[in-house]
């Protein structure tokens, strides 16, 4: 039996209008084929992106919900840029972020006393700190004993989510919350200010853009940067060239966690002033952030294009599930999908292809 | 207290038998040299499958065959990404999982909330059934449960003391060794990938028509992150997969047998993925002392221009 043989012939270099086309052309593809798989579902894909894109970018509304989501997808996609590139698949990004809700509600449940002009980068900081302690778990266990990182990562998503639905149905649950599941409201002070008329928590913001600046120009204009981008790369090189690979390995997993910990934060401290159970606080941010980070190719900088682009598909996909009746799990298949046309386009930048039957 | 701890070995044997099917189609993919991250995806896909054709048919077989078949084309999207176009295998997987999730979440939704309507039988074994407390515990399951069992020795044996066998392992170990001996690499690693999927694909049936017979979104709640765990816990053993699997079926019957005794269920519930988490730790101690570990070429694609 035959099967299809496709040839690689390496490209000695890259034409500088390649990787933008080559992307270009994937996502034209993959929003076929996810047309392809709504239309053999029963669902009229025209009427489905119509309303997604409506959704998500056609009014003020829906470009401040877009701008909204986009915080923390800017936030937990940056990071998870410098960790794939360092070849640490932090799949887990999620519970990290998670994680980072948690710390945060804490602060504003016990230092509740403090000024709003220290609390405010208290709850930062506790964010950061509560995200990057879930992470140097996996980090700790794959450089200590070379546990697979993409499935402690993934296993600890699973135990934050449960930490969370554990201390509202419990312990932090509020007095006065008929019977919901929330925590009390977080003090005035512990909430970060919205832009008038709408959700957009703009020093989360902030901080995020300047995130995604400062680690594009970590990982291109510093030695840290560079060693990471060799290990990630050829991590052979890298141990003769005497870098350190535990240290790499740890750092990346850290400061990925703890930009996954401070987008939790700005959920609670931002938007819901309280810790809610955990899919009304993410609906998949940790998830749809690798997305992010892959749809921009690792790099930072174009990390932030692509937040705002998959803010406003999960936008527009809420849009569609409540219009068109769709399950929840709708958004999963465009995840899905573009993933897969993204990682193969990636192909063409480096290779010469072709198919021989 | 004896019966206690009887009906819970009972209870963990079909509890167990999801992992151990996704468990053991695993093994083999991974012995080619191909991890498949998908088997979330997988054993979703299988689940809303066997369940929406077996509700719809009334043959619980047509739906476990339908759960196989969507099982195996969904990894031969996984096969088609890591074996011939030689992307990441990491990402692929991720991608197969969230593909799998979403799909299955539009494909169900008809479902949720139905009954399944027709169910598989205990098969009672003449004889062997009627020993005293062996026969409740070991003999009185449905078929599929024995399939799994029965799958073990098989595939162990086919894996060990065939020549196919030998060839998947070589595929695995040493792709360039095993084209250079005239082995087609990328079929057996196809064969190997599918084979995974549609092991899958009947574990995500058992859970959808006999382990909980209902369809909920998202249903498999992280059952094949733990088949890939577990994976690595059988170091790639058949034989290990089997001992994996009804540990982590007896986990989660105690998850649930520990609830009336006042322990939160958010607790008890992260005890899988907690245990995971130490079993992986373990086994990458073991794996270091009697230095045996994954297949060679784990995760990296074969290309005779790159030799």
């Amino acid at each position: 039996m035959k099967i299809p043989h496709i040839r690689f012939e390496k490209r000695l270099e890259t034409p500088r209008w390649l990787p933008a086309v080559s992307l270009l052309v994937a996502l034209l593809l993959a929003m076929l084929t996810i047309g392809i798989i709504f239309l053999a579902l029963g669902v009229n894909p025209l009427v489905a992106f119509q309303r997604i894109f409506r959704g998500g970018f056609g009014s003020v509304f829906g470009l401040k919900e877009t701008i909204t989501k986009t915080i923390p997808l800017l936030l937990t996609g940056v990071g998870l840029t410098l960790a794939f590139k360092g070849r640490m698949y932090n799949i887990g990004a999620e519970g990290q972020l998670l994680m980072g809700a948690i710390f945060a509600t804490g602060v504003a449940r016990f230092l509740p006393g403090l000024p709003a002009i220290v609390m405010i980068p208290v709850l930062f900081l506790a964010g950061f700190v509560g995200g990057a302690l879930w992470a140097v778990i996996p980090a700790f266990l794959k450089t200590r004993f070379r546990v697979d990182e993409v499935l402690t990562s993934l296993m600890l998503v699973y135990v934050a989510s449960e930490a969370v639905k554990f201390l509202v149905y419990g312990p932090w649950r509020g007095t006065d919350t008929r019977g919901f599941p929330i925590t009390d409201e977080f003090p005035a002070a512990a909430q970060i200010p919205q832009l008038a008329a709408s959700r957009i928590h703009y020093p989360t913001l902030i901080v995020a853009v300047l995130l995604a600046i400062l680690v594009y120009l970590l990982l291109k204009r510093t030695k840290l940067g560079y060693e990471i981008r060799v290990t990630g790369e050829n991590p052979a090189a890298a141990h003769y060239a005497g870098m350190n690979y535990h240290k790499i390995a740890m750092l990346v997993m850290v400061i990925s966690g703890g930009l996954a910990g401070l987008a939790g934060m700005g959920e609670v401290a931002g938007i819901h002033y309280r810790l809610r159970p955990p899919d009304s606080i993410s609906p998949g941010y940790g998830f749809t952030a690798i997305i992010v980070a892959w749809l921009a190719r690792l790099n930072p900088l174009a990390a932030i294009l692509t937040s705002f682009l998959l803010g406003g598909l999960l936008v527009g996909g809420d849009a569609i599930q409540i219009a068109l009746n769709l399950p929840a799990a709708t958004v999963q298949i465009f995840n899905g999908v573009i993933l897969f046309f993204v990682i193969a386009s990636e192909l063409f930048n480096q290779y010469r292809i072709r198919l021989e039957v | 207290m004896l019966e206690f701890i009887l009906s819970a070995l009972r209870a963990a044997i079909p509890a167990g038998t999801p992992l151990l099917f996704g468990t053991l189609g695993e093994v083999y993919a991974e012995r080619s040299g191909v991890l498949n991250l998908g088997v979330e995806g997988m054993m979703i896909m299988g689940a809303v499958a066997g369940f929406g054709v077996s509700q719809t048919t009334g043959s619980v077989w047509l739906g476990i065959l339908a759960a196989a078949v969507v099982g195996g084309l969904m990894a031969l999207i996984h096969a088609f990404t890591s074996v011939s176009l030689r992307v990441n295998q990491v990402v692929s997987g991720l991608a197969l999982t969230m593909l799998g999730l979403g799909v299955s979440g539009l494909i169900g939704k008809p479902f949720v909330g139905q009954p399944l309507a027709v169910r598989l039988q205990p098969i009672n074994i003449p004889l062997l059934s009627d020993i005293p407390v062996l026969g409740i515990l070991l003999f009185r399951f449905d078929l599929m449960v024995y399939l799994g069992m029965a799958l073990v020795p098989v595939l162990s044996f086919v894996l060990y003391k065939t020549r196919l066998g030998v060839t998947l392992r070589s595929v695995g170990e040493n792709p360039a060794a095993a084209d250079a001996m005239g082995v087609n690499v990328g079929l057996v690693r196809y064969a190997a990938v599918i084979f995974g999927g549609v092991m899958a694909g009947i574990g995500g049936a058992y859970l959808s028509m006999a382990y909980a017979p209902a369809w909920i979104e998202g249903m498999t709640a992280g059952a094949g992150w733990i088949v890939i765990a577990l994976t690595i816990f059988a170091i790639w053993d058949p034989r290990r997969a089997l001992l994996g699997a009804y540990l982590f079926g007896g986990v989660r019957v105690l998850q649930f047998r520990l609830q009336p005794l006042g322990i939160s269920p958010n607790l008890l519930n992260m005890l899988p993925f907690l245990l995971t988490i130490g079993v992986l730790w373990l086994s990458s101690g073991q794996a270091a002392k009697k230095r045996i570990g994954a297949p060679a070429s784990l995760m990296s694609a074969y290309s005779r221009e790159d030799r």
